[in-house]
């Protein structure tokens, strides 16, 4: 595919295109209950026909869309990959790609061959984070990827878009999940670090997003003192700074000495929490920022003494209402708990259908 | 305020590791909360509270009233505690305007009657956020299931007022929430609560494995250790009771033993069947099994005491016509009860011998002997040990026979509750009805959900999911190709599965992914281990 066409120029932070009515487009298609030819889904993405390209693939191809740089939708190999900016700069940091990529800013229409167009809006999920809109022959497609309602100081909000098809994540899509407001956390968070002056409390949260959103957090709460981070968080921090996201002052836990972190925040990846690297820290209370943080016994699987429901994904009021405000004529759900969110379409007498998608966290705790 | 401090206990327990943690937490709040709330707190941990209007299918037609019962199932099936969903999807305020106390909540539950439940229990919900909801929900339906057991609650207490453990574990027995005697002792300078003319259960003094220990027989004297119930049995005030190990009383199930019992005195023994099937015509008593069919019964049938007729074979003697001996030594109570047996009905009460071994070599031959004489193993006791309560290193020991062990096939894998319920992590697993080369099915003749690491679970879990042949609701049916090494203590008849046998204590010892399928053991290896 050698035609990548550019449409309209636009950038990070464009202004949302307004909802489109279903009248105002091919009068031919409206009202009628026909499943999308052009679009499938495959056991390793989803793949437009016409196009010839897929939608964060687990495997390699020639041509991917990329909805945002977590690892089980960014994947290295891709002869091409589309994506916004930002996610591509997610991307090269941790897979060194550069070649064929292709950005596509916020709101900017790319013209793929078969006469498929597609353009990037925000997800609201972490920084760079993209639905992708797909339209051809006369219908649209909206593919969320990952994505959440709530304000996030580290990237664009998500844009509601009317489509005939809504393909949506479904990681939290039971309705015991209700994340609390973001403010409540913290202010746990902060709370308990008062109460330990000679402790220090260590959070896991995922690398990409969850951690830069956790310290925007902690400043927009006018927490000022250093936040101190595992290595492994260091570099995406960096980016994120880079790209225009204010952090605040930063430690690296590698330049201090214990007395140092008592009484002081640190930040580490999930997978580090338990491991013997947070031996150096003084009596560390053990905190995660996580969605699943919800439900007890998750917290206690993975040793939590504090659970923080800090969640880069719609809960199951936000799925729903966003399911109810683009009100496609039928709804695609991806990865994760699907059988609730199909229950909930049936119950509201809309057309759903479950994918099934390989290679997405099956009960993956990073969210 | 009060039940949200509770709520607030409750979750600390829930995220807390450690045990100090968890001690230091409950003796604050018992120090810092005043009566009766404390009290009621306190029987919530200990599941010491029953209302008999709350049961689980209260909580879940609750929620089916106000939630679809399809996404109610779901949300259940994957946090694994009805209570904690019905927190989580209870259609209230997220900060309620008028909470109630602890004692006004516990109060209202036990006011409650099946009529008013649905009602009455909604409406108290209303009035909590989600965590309160929970500890609601938790200590309406027992169970709190928040990783302390009886005796951590009872050791927070007397850290809580710095009184001694034992003496918390006598007096607690024979009270009733809220415990007010209790707190008047230990809390508030009041007396002992003590009573001596009821028959109260003592705790029981237990004994530790004896893994690779070596004792020398000069310090220690030797018993059978006995595959039935260990049981209390009181006489006090012209009555009698019988306790099981958790202080439960069971003088109901066995009347016999009751009717049996006029003089004053406390024994420690085991509750055993008469037959022959441990240590032969001497040893006179019949298998675990059929002791089994006389548990948990309410009413007992004629016919159930004639063919299942229990005794108690006789270990120690704690206390007798109101002296307590549990100060003196071994030596000394066993020569009190050799003295007292003989005054027991022969029918309902023998004396446990001890068993004659001049070094503990010979006695390590006498236990391997144990597997052909059905018997569990042996008990250690030193010889100059008070009776006191709970396991107090060196003093006495279980040396059980070594396991039997088979290689079976993995065949069904269930979800677990609670911590585990992310993981497959109960197992059906089966042997061969014949040879498997010429076409045999597999049967199940086991399950188990213990004796791997948290390494070894994850691995399973794993497997389980990628190995799924079939899928019948919370259990998965994999492809049968894991071989399991399984450990149990000994096999027996049994209708439980199709195989017609059941295992006692089964376990999985090894992962055996190294191993074929088809050569794992048949239905007829375990038939020939039944007798031993």
């Amino acid at each position: 595919m050698g035609n990548i066409g550019r449409m309209e120029p636009g950038g990070p932070g464009c202004p949302a295109p307004p909802m489109l009515e279903l009248s105002q487009r091919d009068p031919i298609l409206k009202g009628m209950a026909r499943t999308s030819f052009w679009m499938r889904a495959e056991a390793h993405g989803l793949y437009v026909a016409p196009a010839d390209c897929w939608i964060d693939p687990s495997r390699p191809v020639d041509t991917a869309l990329v909805t945002h740089g977590h690892a089980d939708h960014a994947r290295g190999g891709h002869a091409r990959t589309i994506a916004t900016p930002e996610t591509l700069a997610i991307m090269k940091l941790r897979y060194g790609v550069t070649d064929g990529a292709i950005p596509a800013g916020y709101g900017e229409s790319l013209r793929l061959p078969g006469d498929v167009q597609a353009t990037f809006l925000p997800a609201g999920h972490v920084l760079g984070s993209a639905q992708i809109l797909l339209e051809h022959a006369g219908e649209r497609v909206v593919v969320t990827g990952d994505y959440k309602r709530r304000p996030d100081p580290t990237c664009l909000p998500f844009v509601a878009t009317a489509c005939d098809i809504f393909v949506t994540e479904a990681t939290f899509a039971l309705p015991v999940f209700r994340h609390p407001p973001i403010e409540q956390e913290i202010a746990k968070l902060l709370t308990v670090r008062a109460l330990h002056p000679d402790r220090c409390v260590l959070v896991g949260a995922y690398a990409l997003g969850k951690a830069q959103r956790v310290i925007a957090e902690l400043r927009r709460a006018g927490y000022g003192e250093p936040i101190w981070l595992h290595g492994a968080l260091e570099r995406m921090c960096a980016l994120y700074e880079e790209l225009g996201v204010a952090l605040g002052p930063l430690r690296l836990v590698a330049d201090a000495g214990r007395a140092d972190l008592a009484g002081q925040i640190v930040l580490c990846p999930p997978g580090a929490l338990n491991d013997r690297w947070s031996r150096r820290l003084p009596d560390p209370i053990t905190a995660m920022a996580s969605g699943w943080m919800r439900v007890r016994q998750r917290a206690r699987q993975r040793n939590v003494e504090l659970p923080l429901i800090i969640s880069d994904h719609a809960d199951w009021d936000e799925l729903t209402a966003t399911i109810a405000e683009v009100a496609p004529r039928e709804t695609w759900i991806t990865h994760g708990r699907e059988d609730a969110l199909l229950r909930w379409c049936e119950l509201h007498q809309r057309q759903a259908r479950a994918l099934a998608l390989v290679g997405y966290e099956d009960e993956g705790e990073d969210d | 305020m009060s039940m949200e401090r509770f709520a607030a206990l409750v979750d600390g327990l829930v995220y807390t590791r450690s045990r100090n943690g968890k001690l230091q937490l409950i003796a604050d709040y018992l120090r810092t909360t005043p009566d009766p709330d404390r009290g009621w707190a306190l029987a919530a941990l200990t599941d010491g509270l029953d209302f008999p209007a709350v049961k689980g299918s209260t909580i879940r037609n609750l929620l089916m009233a106000r939630v679809d019962p399809v996404l109610f199932t779901l949300s259940r099936d994957y946090v694994g505690d009805t209570a904690e969903t019905a927190s989580l999807l209870w259609p209230g305020p997220d900060s309620p305007a008028d909470p109630p106390g602890m004692t006004q909540a516990v109060e209202a539950l036990a006011q409650m009657t099946r009529l008013s439940v649905m009602g009455d229990l909604a409406a108290l919900l209303d009035r909590l956020d989600a965590a309160g909801r929970f500890a609601l929900l938790k200590l309406a339906t027992g169970g709190m299931r928040v990783g302390i057991s009886a005796r951590l609650a009872k050791a927070a207490f007397a850290q809580a007022f710095g009184v001694s453990i034992d003496d918390v574990e006598e007096y607690w027995h024979g009270q009733r929430p809220p415990y007010q005697p209790l707190f008047d002792w230990a809390a508030n300078g009041g007396p002992p609560p003590r009573d001596g003319d009821q028959p109260l259960f003592r705790p029981f003094m237990l004994a530790h494995p004896l893994d690779e220990t070596v004792v020398d027989m000069a310090d220690y004297a030797a018993e059978w250790k006995w595959d039935g119930i260990r049981v209390q049995i009181v006489h006090a005030g012209g009555e009698t009771r019988l306790y099981s190990r958790t202080g439960d009383d069971i003088s109901g199930s066995f009347p016999e033993i009751v009717a049996a019992m006029d003089l004053d005195a406390v024994l420690d023994g085991e509750l055993l069947v008469r037959g022959t099937h441990q240590g032969g015509a001497q040893g006179s008593a019949a298998s675990f099994n059929a002791l089994q069919q006389r548990l948990g019964r309410k009413t007992v049938s004629r016919a159930m005491l004639a063919d299942y007729p229990a005794f108690v074979r006789l270990y120690d003697l704690l206390i007798v016509d109101g002296e307590d001996l549990r100060l003196l030594s071994w030596e000394q109570r066993r020569t009190m009860l050799e003295a007292f047996v003989p005054r027991l009905d022969p029918q309902r009460f023998d004396l446990s011998p001890v068993i004659a071994a001049a070094s503990f070599e010979a006695l390590a031959a006498l236990r391997e002997r144990a597997r052909a004489d059905a018997i569990e193993g042996v008990m250690l006791k030193r010889r100059d040990s008070p009776y006191v309560a709970g396991r107090r290193t060196g003093l006495w020991y279980k040396w059980k026979r070594d396991p039997l062990l088979v290689d079976c096939v993995l065949m069904y894998a269930q979800r677990g509750s609670g911590k585990r319920s992310s993981f497959y992590s109960d197992f059906t697993f089966g042997c061969w009805a014949g040879d498997p080369d010429a076409g045999a099915d597999l049967l199940p003749v086991g399950k188990a959900y213990f004796g791997f690491t948290d390494e070894e679970l994850k691995w399973l879990d794993s497997h389980v999911r990628r190995h799924t042949v079939n899928r019948f609701g919370p259990v998965r049916e994999t492809d049968k190709s894991l071989v399991l090494e399984v450990a149990f203590d000994s096999v027996h008849e049994s209708k439980r599965h199709k195989s017609g046998l059941a295992m006692r204590f089964p376990r999985i010892n090894r992962i055996r992914a190294d191993k074929p399928a088809h050569e794992a053991d048949r239905i007829a290896t375990l038939r020939v281990m039944m007798k031993g």
